[in-house]
C-alpha cells in the first residue's frame, strides 16, 4: 500500500535534523495561522496564487528563492562550524553519512532553489514592462512553470523529514549515485525534484523566448532593447538549448536504478564517465544561465546610478552572444583529470581562456560607465562594485584552472570550491540582491531602507572574503573538498577563520531581513509616488510603482535605446484624457494542481508507491486536456479604470514636482 | 454613450489580440520543438556511445530485422501524409475532412505503436531486454522515448478530434491543429534519424 515507505524512514532519533524539521513546521505553521487569521484565504488564492500576472509570478519566484536561500545557509553554516570542530581526534558533531546530505542539499537548493529561481523571478518581473508589453506570452504556463519550481523545491525540503537526502554532492556522479552503492531513496528525491522543477525551467524559457521576439512594443528594435533584456533573451536560449539535456540524463539516471539498465553502471557496458560529459553539458551553460542576467542586472545599475549610456551598448550585446555560444564548447574543464588526452584537454582548456575575453570586455564597458559619471552609490550600485572586484578576482583563479596541468594539481580541492564560491556569490548572489533593492521599489511601491541595505551588502561583503580567501589557502595546503573531518593541526586555523566569515555573512542576512521589516514598517516614508525613484532610463520606469495589471495603458512607442530617458529629456507627458479597454487574461488555479499532483507524483515514485504514481500522472494529464477544453478568451479591463489609475498616477507625478 | 466605448474598441482590439496569438504560440511550439529535438540529440549521442557495448549479448546485426523496421517507417511516414491532408481541409472549412483524415493518422500510429510494442515483446522474450547491455539499453530508451513521443500524439490527437467536433474549426482549434502537425512531422523526422542510425547502422 505504501510501498517502501515505513515509518522508521522518519529519523526521530536525530536531534538535529528533528530540530529543523520541528522549525520548519512552526514557521510554515505561523504563516498559515496568521493568514487563516487575517481572513487572507481568498485574497491569497484569487489574486497571488492562481495570477497569471506576470510581476506577481515574478514576486513569488523571488520570495521562493529567498526562503531557500535560508535553507541552503543553514546548511553552509552546519559544515563552516563542523569543520572548524572536527581536527584530529574531535570528530565534529555531524557523523559522515549526515554530512555528505548536507552538503548535497546545500549545493542543489542554492543552484536550484535558489539561484533559479531568483533571477527567473527577475526576469519574469522586469522583461515584459522592459519591452513595453502587458504580459508575457503564455501566462498560464508561466504560473505553471512557478508552481513546477515550488513543487521541486517542497519535494526537497520533504526529503529531510521522510527518508534521506543524496549523499553523492550536487551532480550525483555515478557510480555512486546508482543502486548498488546508493541504495536508500536520496538519489531518487534528488531525480525527482530536479526533474519536476527542470519541466518548469524550461517551460519558462519558451515563454520567455517568445515573450521577447514577439511581444516588443512598437519601435524597439533587438538593438533598441534594454541590456537586461538583451541578457534574459540569451539566458533562455541557453535554457532551451540546455535543459533538456538535463532531462535525459537524470532520466536515464532514473532507468538506471528503476529499471535495472546499464547507462553508467559499472557492469556489462555502462559507462559512467558518460555521465559526467552529459551533465557538465547541461551543466557549464547553466553557469551562464546563472550570471548573464545579471549582468543585465549590473549593466542596467551602473548606467541608472552613474546618469550615463551604458558603454558600449554593442560590444556588451555582441559579448554576451558571445558568451552564449562559448558556454557550449567548454564542459570537459570540469573534469580535465579524466584523461581524455592533451589535445582534447588543450582544446578545452583554449576554449575556456577564450570565453574569459566577453566577459572582460563587459567588466571594462561597465568601469568606462561609471568614468566620468555622477555616480550615486546607493545600495544597488555598492552590490555592483562589490561585484565588480569580486568577480574579476574570481574569474582570474577560474582562468589560472583552466590551464589543465594546473588542474591537475587544484581538481576537487578547496581551491576550486573557493573559485565558484567566488564567482557564484561575487557574481550571482550580489547580483540578486543588486536587481533586489534596485527593482524593489518598482514591486512594491516603496524603496528599501537604506542604511540597513548598507550594513547588509558591508557584511556580506567583508564576510564572503573572510569564509573564502581561507579556503584558496587550504586549496593549496591540499585539503581536498567535501571532508568531513582532517587530521593536519596546521589547516584548523584557516577552517576557524572561515566560519567566522560565515558569521559575518549571517549578520548580513540577519540585516537583510530587518532591512524588509524595517522597510515594510516605515513604507509609507519611502514611498514611490512617481514610479521612477532612481531617475531611471529603461522603460518600467515609466508606469506607476506597483504598475497597474496591464502595465501600460498605451503601449509605449519607442524611438532610441535607454527609451525612458529619451521620453524624460522631450517630457512627452500630458494629462491622460480617455482610455481604450484592455483585454488580460483571466487567473487559473490548473498550474497549482498539476503541480500539487506533480509533488504526489514525485513522492510516489521516490517510495515506489505504484498505485499512487498511476493516479497522480493520470490526474496530471487529465487536468491539462481539461484546461484546453475550455480555452481561456480573457477579460477586459473597462475604460474608465485604466483612465482612474492613470489620471492619478499622473497627479501623484505632477504633486511630487 | 459609454456603453458604445465599453464595448466597440473591444471587439476589434479581440481580433488583433487573436491574430497577434496564432504567430506566437505557433513560435512558443516551435522553440518547443527545438528543445525536445536536443532532448532526442543527447539520447542518440548516448546510443551511439554504447552501441558497441553489447557486454558479450547480442548485437544490433543478430537482433534488427530490417524489414520490419521498414513497415514501421512507413506507416509513420504515411501518417504524416495523412496529417497533412488534415491540414490541408482546414481552409475549405472542412470540419469532416479534418476530423477524418485525423481518424486515418491515429489508426497509422495506433500501428506503428503496436508493432513497435510488439518487437520489445519479442526481445524481451529472446532475453535482449534493457537490463541485459548498455548497448540494449541504449537502444530501449531512445526507441521507446520516441514511442513514448507517439502516444502522447495519439491521445493528443484525440483529444483534438474531439474538440474539433464539439467546438468546429475555431481560431483557437485551427492553432492546436497547426501545432499537432508540426510535432507530428518532427516525430516523424526523429524516426527517419532512429531507423538510419539504429537499424540501417545496426545491420550493417
Amino acid at each position: 500500500m505504501l510501498g517502501e515507505l515505513t515509518l522508521s524512514a522518519i529519523p526521530y532519533t536525530n536531534p538535529i535534523i528533528m530540530g529543523g524539521v520541528g522549525f520548519m513546521t512552526v514557521l510554515v505553521a505561523a504563516v498559515l495561522a496568521m493568514i487563516t487569521w487575517f481572513g487572507k484565504w481568498g485574497y491569497i488564492w484569487s489574486e497571488w496564487l492562481t495570477s497569471v500576472d506576470h510581476k506577481r509570478l515574478g514576486v513569488m519566484y523571488v520570495i521562493l528563492a529567498q526562503v531557500m536561500l535560508l535553507r541552503g545557509f543553514i546548511d553552509a553554516a552546519m559544515m563552516r562550524t563542523q569543520l572548524a570542530l572536527a581536527s584530529a581526534d574531535s570528530p565534529g558533531y555531524l557523523p559522515p553519512e549526515h554530512y555528505d546530505q548536507i552538503f548535497t542539499a546545500h549545493g542543489v537548493i542554492m543552484i536550484f532553489f535558489m539561484a533559479m529561481p531568483f533571477i527567473v523571478g527577475l526576469m519574469n518581473f522586469v522583461v515584459p514592462l522592459q519591452i513595453g508589453a502587458r504580459d508575457v506570452a503564455f501566462p498560464y504556463l508561466n504560473n505553471l512553470s512557478f508552481w513546477l519550481t515550488a513543487a521541486g523545491a517542497l519535494l526537497i525540503n520533504m526529503s529531510l523529514a521522510i527518508g534521506s537526502f543524496a549523499r553523492t554532492g550536487w551532480l550525483a556522479y555515478p557510480p555512486l549515485s546508482e543502486l548498488a552503492y546508493s541504495p536508500d531513496v536520496g538519489v531518487d528525491y534528488y531525480i525527482w525534484s530536479l526533474q519536476i522543477a527542470g519541466v518548469g525551467t524550461l517551460l519558462f524559457g519558451v515563454n520567455m523566448i517568445a515573450t521577447i521576439l514577439k511581444m516588443r512594443a512598437p519601435g524597439m528594435s533587438l538593438m533598441r532593447m534594454p541590456i537586461f533584456t538583451w541578457a534574459s533573451l540569451c539566458t533562455n536560449v541557453l535554457i532551451v538549448a540546455a535543459f533538456p539535456v538535463l532531462t535525459a540524463t537524470l532520466g536515464m539516471l532514473a532507468l538506471d536504478r528503476y529499471l535495472g539498465m546499464h547507462f553508467f553502471t559499472n557492469d556489462l557496458g555502462g559507462n559512467a564517465m558518460m555521465y559526467v560529459n552529459l551533465i557538465w553539458t547541461w551543466g557549464h551553460p547553466e553557469v551562464y544561465i546563472l550570471i548573464l542576467p545579471l549582468f543585465g542586472v549590473y549593466s542596467e545599475v551602473v548606467a541608472t546610478f552613474s546618469a550615463k549610456p551604458l558603454f558600449g551598448y554593442n560590444s556588451i550585446v555582441y559579448a554576451t552572444v558571445a558568451i552564449t555560444v562559448l558556454s557550449f564548447l567548454v564542459w570537459v574543464h570540469h573534469f580535465f583529470t579524466m584523461g581524455a588526452g592533451g589535445d582534447v584537454n588543450a582544446f578545452f582548456g583554449i576554449t575556456t581562456m577564450v570565453i574569459s575575453i566577453p566577459t572582460g570586455v563587459k567588466l571594462f564597458n561597465w568601469l568606462f560607465t561609471m568614468y566620468r559619471g555622477r555616480i550615486r552609490f546607493a545600495t544597488p550600485m555598492l552590490w555592483t562594485v562589490g561585484f565588480i572586484i569580486t568577480f574579476t578576482l574570481g574569474g582570474m583563479t577560474g582562468v589560472l584552472m583552466s590551464i589543465p596541468p594546473a588542474d591537475f594539481v587544484l581538481h576537487n580541492s578547496l581551491f576550486l570550491v573557493a573559485h565558484f564560491h567566488n564567482v557564484i556569490i561575487g557574481g550571482v548572489v550580489f547580483g540578486c540582491f543588486a536587481g533586489f533593492a534596485y527593482w524593489f521599489p518598482k514591486a512594491t511601491g516603496f524603496c528599501l531602507d537604506e542604511r540597513l541595505g548598507r550594513w547588509a551588502f558591508g557584511c556580506w561583503f567583508v564576510g564572503f572574503y573572510l569564509a573564502f580567501m581561507p579556503l584558496y589557502v587550504l586549496g593549496f595546503l591540499g585539503m581536498t573538498r567535501r571532508l568531513n573531518h582532517y587530521d593536519n593541526p596546521a589547516w584548523q586555523p584557516w577552517l576557524i577563520l572561515a566560519a567566522v566569515g560565515a558569521a559575518v555573512v549571517l549578520a548580513g542576512i540577519v540585516f537583510q531581513i530587518a532591512q524588509l521589516v524595517v522597510s515594510i514598517r516605515k513604507r509609507e516614508e519611502n514611498r514611490d509616488v512617481t514610479g521612477d525613484p532612481w531617475d531611471g532610463r529603461t522603460l518600467e520606469w515609466a508606469t506607476a510603482s506597483p504598475p497597474p495589471t496591464y502595465n501600460f495603458a498605451e503601449l509605449p512607442v519607442i524611438r532610441a535605446r535607454d527609451a525612458w530617458w529619451r521620453m524624460k529629456q522631450e517630457d512627452i507627458r500630458r494629462e491622460p484624457t480617455t482610455f481604450q479597454p484592455i483585454h488580460m487574461p483571466n487567473n487559473t488555479g490548473t498550474g497549482f494542481f498539476i503541480s500539487a499532483f506533480s509533488v504526489a507524483l514525485g513522492f510516489a515514485l521516490v517510495w515506489h508507491i505504484w498505485w499512487l504514481a498511476i493516479v497522480a500522472a493520470a490526474a496530471i494529464i487529465g487536468a491539462t486536456i481539461a484546461h484546453s477544453w475550455n480555452a481561456d478568451h480573457g477579460y477586459n479591463v473597462p475604460a474608465e479604470e485604466v483612465t482612474r489609475a492613470e489620471v492619478r498616477h499622473f497627479r501623484q507625478l505632477v504633486w511630487q514636482e | 454613450m459609454q456603453q458604445s466605448i465599453l464595448i466597440t474598441p473591444s471587439a476589434g482590439l479581440d481580433l488583433q489580440e487573436d491574430h497577434d496569438t496564432r504567430s506566437t504560440t505557433l513560435l512558443g511550439f516551435w522553440i518547443y520543438l527545438m528543445s525536445d529535438c536536443i532532448l532526442f540529440a543527447a539520447l542518440f549521442a548516448t546510443y551511439v556511445v554504447l552501441s558497441n557495448a553489447v557486454a558479450g549479448g547480442q548485437t544490433g546485426r543478430e537482433l534488427f530485422d530490417l524489414p520490419y523496421a521498414l513497415v514501421e517507417t512507413f506507416l509513420l511516414l504515411v501518417s504524416s501524409f495523412t496529417c497533412g491532408l488534415a491540414t490541408l481541409a482546414i481552409p475549405r472549412g472542412s470540419k469532416g475532412g479534418v476530423v477524418a483524415w485525423l481518424a486515418v493518422t491515429f489508426l497509422l500510429g495506433f500501428a506503428f505503436i503496436g508493432m513497435e510494442l510488439y518487437e520489445f515483446h519479442g526481445l524481451i522474450a529472446d532475453g535482449a531486454g534493457p537490463d541485459s547491455s548498455a548497448f540494449l539499453t541504449g537502444f530501449f530508451t531512445l526507441v521507446g522515448t520516441h514511442g513514448l513521443h507517439v502516444t502522447a500524439g495519439l491521445v493528443w490527437v484525440t483529444v483534438l478530434m474531439v474538440l474539433v467536433v464539439r467546438n468546429g474549426l475555431t481560431e483557437t482549434n485551427e492553432t492546436r491543429l497547426m501545432c499537432f502537425s508540426l510535432f507530428w512531422h518532427f516525430l516523424d523526422i526523429v524516426w527517419v534519424g532512429v531507423f538510419t542510425t539504429v537499424y540501417l547502422w545496426g545491420v550493417m
